[in-house]
């Protein structure tokens, strides 16, 4: 039953994400109306999804990759859906859903995971850990994108070349804009997964900090989103110098979340996690 | 047959002296409109006057001496004799005058084809017109087909969106970069129409305030009272470039007014607001470095060009899809006035078809004497359908054959074989 949420939010995902790139192209509204819908939709099933599967588990459902990687396209699309309320930018979806379908089907290749969960998991401390932490990797992939987006529209702006994309995509401004709030709302999200992280590790493991190969990198991602919110709020960064630092940021971030639970080792890798 | 005559003259046929005077007029319409429903030859009558247009079309069936009448009375209201304007006007007839009032709808035949004025014109005109009752069957149809055609070409193409002046390619362009106008401060360098002209657009967006800067402080004092905006003097520019978002220079200047370092320099203070320059003068003013300036947006008159001409490009393909819906809706249009033709034969059928059923109802009266109320209706009621059925597939031939070129003859044989010329239910 569980697994037919899955198939149900990833079918209405894709289908979404065809609705929207056709919406791009075509720019009729009803095709975006409906792409919306579809999207809300494949949304509430993979909600539905998720709590079928925290209660099947007893735990947040992060413990492989497949998991996490369908629970990082729920969190994008939550991102989404909400910055769709504030902003009413059409367009964005056409540059999130894909993302997030991209995603889900990279999830969904994967094998479902089997055998038991250690108990040291079923904890509320890893379910706040995880849910604030992947909240801020959403809203940091929708910087990203809104980043992307800006800086093809700049480039078009800029040299007086203009293609396809600037009747499609919306003002320098509104991109910026989009970018500045899914940062500034982003990093509190990380912070917070970050601090219950280590009080969870001191509860589980009884340190706060151990070194641990993702605890470094999340620390550097950390840094540079840090870095970067100060300079956007400090100094005044805005722009194409902010969409360039954004784009690294998510890089480093998507390094953190991929590469250092595989090649590096360290209790936060999978393979650690489903190891009895 | 009724004719549908449209008489006018757009800002292609006439010089704006001429237009004006029609223009000028105060009431003018009104005059207009009284006039043509006390003229007995003309059914219908419909007026629009515009800066840029003057259109009188009327439905009669004395065509020539309806446009003798109408080319006097715009001789009257202008208040010129008709030989100097009439060469200017143009007069089309039926489905030519359909076609050119859904031109004019659909902002097709306005000199910035596209421009959105034009449409709310013509139906505060026909507002008019229907208020002064000289509107009927076949203007009203025609406006709302009209209506209906612009309101096809405004969705159906983007003949409405594209970029047609260098003041209005800038305006969109400032609004790709800000997104919205409102709040920010505009400095204008120099002056000149095209200057002012950006600058009249750019506060019709949205922008809150401005400062004009010129070399002759009386001047930027002039230009700033016309925009009810703040003069400064040339040497301030440097400054007031860290607090401005969009800069508009025409100077008359050869060398640069704005300088890279200038530009550069103001930057820590703006802390990286994007900045936007129109430069309309030739020689330019800005220096060409600026635009690599990170946030900086350096448009010059060539620059504004190609965002026009880009759109020229796209805007053909546009008119060609805009013609094509025009057509469409032409033909629609001449389909149901062709429908019009039939309808007195269809009248007089159904005429003659009543009076045979009164007729006969007297004659046989005496048999019906001892009928109560209920039976008699109920005999009438046979006979009207009898008589319906028997007329209504002649009917629906003729409105078949309504469009058909030898509808005439149809009409003919259906009056003599009905014999409802001679036999008028009135002997």
């Amino acid at each position: 039953m569980t697994f037919l949420w899955f198939n149900l939010a990833l079918f209405f995902e894709l289908l979404a994400t065809g609705g929207f790139i056709v919406f791009i192209i075509k720019q009729q509204k009803w095709v975006f109306k409906y792409s919306y819908r579809i999207l809300v939709a494949g949304f509430i099933c993979h909600t539905i999804f998720l709590g079928c599967y925290y209660c099947a588990l007893g735990t947040a459902p992060v413990l492989d990759l497949k998991s996490a990687l369908s629970f990082f396209s729920w969190s994008i699309i939550c991102a989404y859906l909400v910055f769709q309320i504030k902003f009413r930018l059409m367009v964005l979806g056409s540059f999130v859903a894909p993302f997030a379908a991209f995603l889900m089907i990279i999830s969904s290749i994967m094998p479902w995971f089997e055998g038991q969960v250690k108990p040291i998991f079923k904890s509320l401390w890893l379910t706040v850990h995880v849910g604030t932490a992947f909240m801020g990797n959403g809203l940091f992939a929708i910087a990203f994108l809104a980043a992307i987006m800006y800086l093809i529209q700049e480039h078009q702006i800029k040299h007086k070349k203009f293609g396809s994309f600037y009747d499609r995509l919306p003002s320098l401004a509104t991109l910026d804009s989009i970018n500045h709030y899914s940062l500034v709302s982003g990093f509190p999200f990380l912070t917070v997964g970050m601090i219950t992280g280590s009080v969870y590790a001191q509860y589980a493991l009884g340190t706060y900090w151990q070194w641990d190969p993702k605890e470094v990198w999340s620390l550097i991602t950390w840094l540079f989103y840090a870095a970067l919110l100060h300079e956007r709020l400090a100094a005044g960064w805005r722009g194409r110098r902010a969409a360039v630092l954004s784009i690294i940021c998510f890089f480093i971030l998507i390094f953190t979340f991929i590469g250092a639970s595989f090649w590096l080792g360290g209790y936060h890798s999978f393979s650690s996690m489903g190891s009895r | 047959m009724i004719k549908i005559i449209n008489i006018g003259m757009n800002h292609e046929t006439a010089p704006v002296e001429l237009r004006e005077c029609f223009a000028a007029e105060v009431g003018g319409l009104v005059k207009a409109l009284t006039a043509m429903r006390e003229l007995e030859c003309i059914k219908e009558g419909f007026f629009l006057s515009t800066c840029n247009r003057v259109e009188a079309l009327i439905t009669t069936e004395a065509a020539e001496e309806a446009k003798q009448f109408v080319i006097s009375m715009m001789s009257r209201l202008g208040n010129i004799p008709e030989e100097n304007f009439s060469s200017s006007l143009y007069t089309f007839e039926d489905t030519d005058a359909v076609r050119h009032i859904l031109r004019v709808a659909s902002s097709l035949d306005s000199m910035v084809v596209g421009e959105p004025q034009i449409l709310g014109q013509l139906k505060e005109a026909y507002a008019q017109a229907s208020r002064h009752k000289t509107s009927g069957v076949i203007i009203n149809r025609l406006m709302h087909r009209a209506f209906h055609a612009a309101k096809r070409v405004r969705t159906e193409t983007q003949i409405c969106e594209a970029a047609v002046s260098i003041s209005y390619a800038a305006v969109k362009l400032a609004k790709k970069i800000f997104h919205v106008l409102d709040g920010k401060k505009v400095l204008l360098i120099g002056a000149g129409e095209m200057a002012e002209l950006a600058a009249k657009h750019l506060i019709a967006n949205g922008v809150s305030s401005m400062v004009v800067a010129n070399r002759t402080f009386d001047r930027a004092v002039q230009v700033a009272e016309l925009f009810d905006s703040r003069p400064v003097s040339f040497q301030e520019i440097g400054q007031q470039l860290s607090e401005v978002d969009i800069v508009v220079t025409s100077t008359a200047s050869p060398e640069y007014v704005i300088t890279y370092d200038q530009v550069k320099n103001s930057f820590r203070k703006r802390r990286n607001r994007p900045l936007f320059f129109i430069d309309i003068a030739v020689p330019r003013d800005v220096h060409p470095e600026v635009n690599r300036l990170e946030n900086v947006y350096v448009y010059d008159i060539d620059d504004l060009k190609g965002v026009i001409e880009l759109n020229m490009a796209q805007r053909q393909q546009e008119a060609v899809k805009a013609e094509r819906i025009i057509q469409e809706e032409v033909f629609k249009f001449d389909k149901w006035i062709k429908t019009l033709a039939v309808v007195p034969t269809i009248v007089s059928l159904r005429e003659k078809a009543e009076y045979i059923i009164q007729n006969e109802m007297k004659r046989s009266s005496y048999a019906f004497t001892d009928l109560n109320h209920e039976q008699n209706e109920a005999i009438q009621n046979l006979m009207r359908s009898i008589t319906e059925k028997i007329i209504n597939d002649p009917i629906l031939y003729l409105k078949k054959k309504a469009a058909s070129p030898a509808l005439n003859t149809y009409l003919d044989v259906t009056r003599k074989l009905f014999s409802l010329d001679h036999d008028n239910g009135s002997e």
